[in-house]
């Protein structure tokens, strides 16, 4: 197990103050889903704990030391990040693609190695990749190349598996499919996870622990079902929501108030009792 | 694109025919031109060396020439390679991006100022014009909000490009030494160099070599973008730092011998994808042959074309080259 926390952490982009002296740990061996409007700086604030965002001050530790102060390739063997919309080149197979997981294992003297073959089976087929591991990567659909990258991070072989906004750009089955492959990985194998989603009931369905990211800091974490309610979403989001339980899961489901239909309507339909 | 040879079986066996294809090339070069030698004589030149002018033109002329133009082609490919996995740009090159023109002023600057340099002299000044024109153009064509995009770096190594291009012509102008010799020099040749030009510059871009091959794995993760090498454990900033490096010492060393011959380190690396593939395992070793391939046969071309004048082989690669650039400029990315 490793230990992921901020410390202090404060992060700006030139003088503009993203993340402000902000004290945080990772819940380890669970699914931690970082929320927040646009720009609130949840994306940023897990670039800094994947180390690709310097601290203006503060430090991300990853059992302990401060990872900028780390050799990058030994946080590589306890960290893998998948940033948002990731591009392989032109041409690449699966296969590939999931080797390169194995790059921080690799050194002069330590070439491809019986682990890393099996460290890539592993990851292939834990993602039903295998029969697509001859394939390149730019002919597969778009939720089939989102599991050879996640394959590609399961490869590196971390207890920490950072993922920034993995569903973008997919359809609702295919954000169902990573959303349960995550899951499962984290069910089977223990793998701590955290990632930024921007479909809040999803998060609410898959997260263990939801962190709301609000004004420079976070605004509230805890399970879903203790913190989510019509308030949060007001000030997290600034939107007027109705909170009722997941009909499948009991876990919270948010409904936004909208223009889209004439207020009688709604209230035809369903009494509200904000 | 899927590569052309797609198992390492036929990469191999092709990279092991173009290479005895460049022997071919490079024997054929040196058999060939104003006056025509037999095998024989050829080597009659090396095992019974009798001082006659056959014997001279071939060991102090044709033999320099093939081996000058072998080289400086792996050079200038290979370094297109790497500059186009550093910048993500299918158009980046030591020629468009102006690194090969850096080096070209640098030169010339040199050599208004001070007269002819010696070989070691020149060698390091090529060196640094080639080095101050890429840091330019990368601190131009990243200085944006929008970070170092394929679009403002191409832009910016245009602008560098016709910079130095015009700054040359400046001095050109306003020298009046040796106008002629440098005039032959720029448009980039590979005749009348002795051999000892080529030896000069040779360890320096030999060390490129190394640089570039060592770098293969890096560049293939590099490849996947900045923010995923990152996360895979990969110093990125060393690893460019080297690269531009070998970028400098190839391109300025292939200069400082034949001066900016262009559009090799841009066409021989499209080539050598289409057939390969972007692991630059393989890759570079096929830039490396392919482009010392594509300068033989173009210097050897050259003497034919206006016979019995000679065209400058920069000149050829040109005419080799724009139809391709176009080409490259229509299909589009690097990456996608």
């Amino acid at each position: 197990m490793t230990k992921l926390t901020a410390s202090n952490l404060s992060l700006a982009y030139g003088r503009q103050l993203i993340i402000d002296n902000l004290d945080f740990a990772v819940p380890e061996g669970r699914i931690t889903v970082l929320i927040g409007a646009n720009g609130s700086g949840k994306s940023t604030l897990l670039r800094a704990l994947a180390r690709l965002m310097k601290p203006e001050a503060g430090a991300v530790l990853l059992d302990g030391k401060d990872i900028a102060h780390t050799s990058t390739k030994e946080v590589a063997r306890k960290l893998a990040m998948l940033p948002q919309g990731p591009v392989a080149p032109e041409g690449i197979t699966v296969l590939q693609l999931v080797k390169q997981g194995r790059y921080p294992y690799q050194s002069w003297l330590q070439q491809w190695s019986e682990a890393d073959e099996r460290a890539v089976r592993a990851a292939l087929e834990a993602t039903g990749m295998t029969p697509l591991a001859e394939r390149p990567v730019d002919a597969l659909s778009g939720g089939q190349r989102q599991r050879a990258w996640i394959a590609m991070t399961l490869a590196q072989g971390t207890a920490t598996v950072l993922l920034d906004e993995p569903t973008t750009y997919l359809d609702l089955t295919h954000q169902i499919e990573i959303l349960d492959l995550l899951y499962t990985l984290n069910e089977r194998e223990g793998r701590t996870v955290v990632m930024v989603l921007h479909d809040m009931n999803l998060a609410c369905r898959y997260a263990h622990h939801l962190v709301a990211v609000k004004d420079r800091g976070i605004y509230a974490q805890g399970a879903p079902g203790d913190i989510v309610n019509a308030e949060l979403i007001r000030n997290v989001f600034e939107l007027d929501a109705h909170i009722i339980p997941d009909p499948l899961y009991g876990t919270p489901l948010c409904i936004p108030a909208s223009q889209a239909r004439r207020a009688q309507e709604r209230q035809a339909a369903v009494p509200v009792h904000a | 694109m899927v590569a052309l040879l797609d198992r390492p079986s036929y990469k191999i066996a092709v990279l092991l025919l173009s290479v005895a294809f460049l022997a071919v090339c490079m024997t054929a070069s040196v058999m060939f031109g104003a006056k025509a030698y037999g095998l024989s004589t050829l080597q009659s030149a090396f095992s019974a060396f009798d001082g006659s002018d056959a014997h001279l033109i071939i060991r102090t002329s044709r033999v320099p020439r093939a081996a000058i133009a072998a080289v400086v082609g792996a050079a200038l490919a290979v370094a297109g390679a790497l500059m186009q996995a550093l910048t993500r740009n299918p158009l980046a090159s030591p020629s468009l991006f102006g690194v090969n023109a850096g080096a070209g002023l640098a030169l010339v600057v040199a050599v208004a100022l001070f007269g002819f340099p010696g070989l070691g002299q020149s060698v390091w000044i090529a060196f640094a014009g080639a080095a101050l024109s890429a840091a330019a153009v990368y601190a131009l064509g990243s200085g944006g909000r929008a970070g170092p995009a394929p679009v403002n770096m191409t832009l910016a190594g245009a602008a560098i490009a016709a910079f130095a291009s015009s700054l040359t012509s400046g001095v050109l102008l306003g020298s009046d030494k040796a106008l002629d010799q440098v005039l032959f020099w720029l448009v980039g040749s590979v005749a009348g160099r002795e051999l000892a030009m080529l030896t000069a510059v040779l360890p320096y871009i030999a060390v490129g070599f190394v640089a570039a091959f060592a770098l293969a794995s890096p560049l293939n993760v590099l490849a996947m973008g900045e923010d995923v090498a990152v996360s895979l454990g990969q110093r990125t900033a060393a690893v460019k730092l080297v690269a531009a490096a070998a970028v400098v010492v190839l391109a300025g060393g292939a200069v400082a011998v034949a001066g900016p011959i262009g559009f090799i380190g841009i066409v021989i690396p499209h080539i050598a994808r289409h057939l390969v593939g972007r692991d630059h395992h393989w890759l570079l070793p096929y830039c490396a042959v392919l482009g010392a391939i594509l300068l033989v046969a173009a210097d050897l071309g050259s003497r034919f074309l206006l016979m019995p004048s000679e065209v400058p082989v920069g000149v050829l690669t040109a005419i080799i080259g724009v139809p391709f650039f176009v080409l490259i400029a229509r299909r589009g990315r690097y990456a996608e």
